[in-house]
């Protein structure tokens, strides 16, 4: 019978939850990192068992974890090696720095929050996106704002600096969670083609590999920034997408839920009947390309639901008409937030959906969303959520 | 052999207790302190000064002999008693946060 793995990332740890194809019954593990901010965990489609996960921490800075048997233990990548007593260590699993070739040097400012340009300057890991193919190949959505790959299994990184050496740079603003890359889709058919996302700057693309990229704001609106259709500068909370359909996109702006059709080129907003196209995730159906999940906040200020009740809209018709889901989600007095990256869906029959929340909670649905349980109630406020479907 | 105590945090990342002992050519200054102890530790490059500037990290401190040394230069020779192994060397995190 297949099996369920949910990697969860936390303030204060990572936590790994098992069930079988039921997903009635739960094993918890962890805290794996305790204490440590836990990004983002995820599993290489390529080798299940290979997970990398990003840990942090304001004194100690960026660490890289990796774990060869499905997170029953974790090496930072290189760590173990024998060192020669006198001779500097070669470990540089947790080293991002920004490429300084000419390539990448020429954008060296960004947009600070008083409107001034200040420098780059890296600060924790975000987002690991490994590759379809190959399990020592991974990317790592960064703040401030790049993306880095590595082919060695995350021993050590190198920028892809086309991105950040578009041009635009300079228009690029912290959110108010920092100038972070959190988004990173490979597309399985095209292995050159990756999109991601930036806040607050907006969506990329490249076609050939991240040598080029492409800004891919077009219909995008937001009141918040001078220009409001401009060519960047827009807070995109998360973009998803289905695997069988990598020219359809759909994103959770800072308002505004939006779809596209044409890889990016031109968005349309799809927020329809929801109670507040606010939100930070969105997610698919493995197995219906055009129903999609999203989380409903209560904005610009209070970022939790609307009146107390948690609830999950589903929309099957890729957006625009939107039900509120919530069997086994409270009703009343709920204040959490449910986080960017902090929703993922199974591929198991009966699509499972899952997400956490700030104030802990995992819940899953093992019928699609029409009902949901918690799996754990009480873990530190969670920052990301992903899912490995196992055989 | 010179003494060093580490933060709890990186303890766990290195896997040692609360006190490592490393073998540091002389001079003994906090610059060859932390050049044997990444040498020994690799995982711990990076996690307390700067990969690329060498910066200590901003929430972290170095004491010797009770003494903060965390503003000299990092190539000023440190106390005979570190240097002796009979004091240990201090890498303390910032209570900070609340």
């Amino acid at each position: 019978m297949s099996k369920v793995r949910v990697l969860v990332g936390t303030r204060k740890g990572a936590f790994i939850l098992t069930a079988d194809g039921k997903r009635d019954k739960w094993e918890v593990s962890g805290p794996h990192f305790a204490g440590w901010e836990m990004y983002h965990l995820k599993g290489s489609p390529a080798d299940p068992n290979r997970i990398y996960a990003s840990q942090t921490s304001g004194w100690f800075g960026q660490v890289i974890q990796r774990s060869s048997d499905g997170g029953k233990t974790w090496e930072a990548p290189g760590g173990d090696i024998t060192p020669v007593p006198g001779a500097m260590p070669k470990v540089e699993s947790n080293k991002f720095v920004y490429d300084t070739s000419p390539e990448g040097k020429p954008l060296t400012t960004h947009q600070w929050y008083d409107g001034t340009q200040h420098p780059w300057e890296f600060k924790r890991v975000w987002h690991l996106e490994p590759s379809h193919t190959d399990p020592d190949t991974v990317y790592a959505g960064v703040e401030d704002a790049a993306l880095f790959r590595s082919t060695d299994g995350a021993k050590s990184w190198q920028e892809l600096p086309g991105l950040r050496g578009h041009g635009t740079g300079p228009k690029w603003q912290p959110g108010a969670g920092g100038m972070c890359l959190h988004t990173v889709i490979l597309d399985k058919k095209d292995p050159k083609r990756i999109y991601i996302a930036i806040s607050a700057a907006g969506a990329f693309r490249t076609d050939n590999g991240g040598k080029t990229w492409k800004p891919i704001n077009r219909g995008l609106h937001s009141q918040y920034i001078p220009d409001q259709t401009a060519e960047v500068g827009h807070c995109v909370h998360h973009v998803a997408m289905h695997p069988s359909r990598p020219n359809v996109l759909f994103m959770q702006k800072h308002w505004d839920v939006m779809r596209s059709d044409d890889a990016g080129d031109n968005w349309s907003e799809v927020s329809g009947n929801l109670p507040t196209d606010f939100g930070f995730v969105i997610d698919v159906h493995a197995h219906e390309p055009e129903t999609i999940y999203v989380v409903p906040i209560k904005s610009d200020s209070e970022h939790y639901p609307p009146e107390g009740k948690l609830r999950v809209y589903r929309s099957r018709t890729g957006g625009n008409e939107w039900e509120a889901l919530t069997k086994g989600l409270p009703q009343s007095n709920c204040y959490v937030n449910v986080l960017r990256d902090a929703m993922a869906v199974d591929s198991l029959d009966k699509c499972g959906i899952y997400f956490g929340t700030t104030g802990g909670q995992v819940y899953a649905s093992p019928d699609a969303g029409d009902s949901w349980t918690p799996i754990v109630r009480d873990l530190p406020a969670v920052l990301s959520v992903e899912v490995q479907t196992l055989p | 052999m010179i003494r060093v105590v580490l933060p709890q945090h990186l303890r766990t990342l290195a896997k040692v207790g609360y006190e490592v002992e490393l073998s540091v050519t002389s001079p003994v200054t906090q610059r060859s302190i932390l050049d044997a102890l990444e040498a020994y530790y690799p995982m711990l490059a990076g996690t307390i000064r700067d990969h690329v500037t060498q910066q200590r990290r901003p929430f972290l401190r170095f004491f010797a002999c009770e003494e903060d040394w965390s503003l000299e230069p990092p190539d000023a020779p440190l106390p005979e008693a570190v240097a002796s192994g009979k004091e240990p060397f201090y890498i303390i995190g910032a209570i900070a946060g609340g």
